[in-house]
């Protein structure tokens, strides 16, 4: 069983949670930006940072995830940063 | 092709032969490279060396022959899609696996048993009246069948009548087929390596030389070496060897797991599949039930397996085929696949003048192996990309003229 640590219910599941794609600004851009923006999502052979959800609680949290291994590296609340940082599985 | 058989069948010395030459040192340069040695790069290779004329070609794969996608998809082959664009392509790949095992004088077993798709709700019977009409538009074949033939096509599919997911009909296909994925590019590594064209296995592009608008020299780690024409048909690795050459694609990485059961004695004689399930299966020619379905749920370059996606396969193959519950599982594997945000390939031109892509084929590349090789040998030997290939250019992108084909796609293998 693969774990995720949620930051506010701890380690779970990864099947309580719902991927909900990279961390992307929140302005809206123009131009070649906003097709850069709508169509070419990163996707690196390292860490992503990424929009994650614990299903059953409704939290809505940022994992550091590593698209090469599956490994989660950090998982916090937005704008928590490294303060909550929890430990990876 | 019979008459050949029978001929060496009636021979007194069989003398053995290789298929596949064994890989050549590199030289120092060739008219042609094409990254990735799968089905596609093989199929372009073939149409190059054998019908246009360009025999100094290389073909570099990091792994082995075939290894990648072209050896991990679930061969199945179908024009029924949603966009005119889309279904004129798949249509002409269609003909051409039907021609194919002539063509290549190589049994690549295709068997043209029809595609069922079933419908679980409104919605995808909705769905499936449109990719009927435009199918039938096109001149492919293609209907909407209600629950009752579809008890006649599949007498083992369960309709689950008053259950979660009743089947209200189905879209029947009967252009779908099946055909053994390896020996589609067996065959066309063969035919290509009959005209000069090099296939150097083990060879991992390292780099490539970007001059002005030119690829100028490709880097492998077993050397540098000067390209014409450079054709990128990476599979999962599309995104990282377009960034290479200085190409970033609109393309992101998803594994996408299947499975095999013990051999079964034939029973299931048509493609099954489900859009609302997110499963398919098929009987291979060896007995065993091939099951596969969506990609994971979230963005990965790895070819690791995960129990829970498994265990999604299972659930929908037994909803769909309920007598499969005591079979065993006899291997799975994954792929990675290189999706787009409109899943449809991206072909054809690039900003640099020597640099062709046949990339972001995802989930639904094998069917296109012949016509996409095809269709890139032609646009690469006239320096210009046909009609057919046009709407799947990267630039749709930046003019929001995207080929919308997800739920011909995603759902519907």
């Amino acid at each position: 069983m693969k774990v995720m640590t949620c930051p506010v219910n701890g380690p779970r599941n990864i099947a309580e949670f719902q991927w909900l794609g990279p961390v992307r600004d929140d302005e809206a851009p123009e131009g070649r930006a906003l097709v850069e923006h709508l169509f070419f999502a990163p996707n690196p052979m390292g860490v992503l940072r990424e929009w994650w959800r614990h299903t059953p609680s409704n939290t809505v949290f940022i994992a550091e995830r590593h698209l090469n291994t599956d490994e989660i590296l950090r998982t916090y609340l937005k704008g928590a940063g490294t303060a909550n940082a929890s430990g990876a599985e | 092709m019979p008459l050949e058989l029978l001929k060496y069948g009636l021979r007194r010395e069989h003398r053995s032969f290789r298929d596949i030459p064994p890989t050549p040192d590199l030289r120092r340069s060739y008219d042609v490279v094409i990254i990735g040695g799968g089905g596609h790069g093989l199929a372009a290779a073939y149409y190059l060396s054998n019908y246009h004329g360009i025999h100094n070609v290389a073909v570099l794969d990091k792994g082995y022959l075939a290894g990648g996608n072209t050896a991990r998809n679930t061969t199945t082959v179908r024009s029924n899609y949603l966009t005119p664009p889309s279904i004129a392509f798949y249509k002409e790949g269609v003909q051409l696996f039907e021609e194919m095992s002539q063509e290549l004088g190589f049994n690549i077993m295709f068997s043209q048993r029809g595609q069922l798709t079933l419908a679980h709700s409104d919605g995808a019977m909705r769905s499936f009246r449109l990719r009927t009409e435009m199918g039938k538009h096109m001149g492919t074949r293609i209907e909407v069948v209600d629950a009752k033939t579809v008890r006649e096509i599949c007498p083992h599919v369960n309709l689950d009548e008053g259950g979660a997911h009743e089947v209200l009909g189905g879209l029947w296909h009967e252009d779908g087929g099946t055909a053994r994925h390896d020996a589609v590019a067996w065959g066309y590594a063969k035919r290509a390596a009959e005209k000069g064209v090099e296939i150097h296995q083990r060879t991992e592009v390292t780099g490539m030389t970007v001059r002005g608008a030119r690829v100028t020299e490709v880097h492998t780690n077993r050397g540098t070496i000067i390209a014409g024409q450079v054709l990128q048909a990476a599979g999962g690795l599309n995104g990282r060897i377009g960034e290479m050459a200085g190409i970033p694609l609109p393309i992101r990485c998803f594994p996408l797991q299947a499975m095999v059961t013990q051999p079964l004695k034939p029973f299931l004689d048509i493609l099954l599949s489900s859009s609302n399930l997110h499963t398919y299966l098929v009987q291979s020619s060896r007995g065993e039930v091939v099951i596969g379905g969506g990609t994971d749920p979230y963005q990965l370059a790895s070819t690791r397996s995960s129990l829970p996606q498994k265990e999604a396969l299972a659930t929908g193959a037994l909803q769909l085929i309920p007598c499969l519950h005591n079979v065993k599982i006899m291997r799975q594997w994954a792929g990675i696949t290189d999706i787009t945000p409109d899943f449809s390939p991206i072909m054809g031109a690039t900003p640099l003048d020597n640099y062709w892509l046949d990339a972001g084929w995802g989930t639904w590349g094998f069917k296109a192996t012949a016509v996409a090789g095809k269709r890139m040998a032609e646009t690469i030997a006239k320096g210009c990309v046909p009609e057919i290939l046009r709407p799947f250019t990267l630039e749709r992108f930046e003019r929001f003229e995207l080929l919308n084909e997800m739920g011909a796609t995603a759902a519907g293998h």
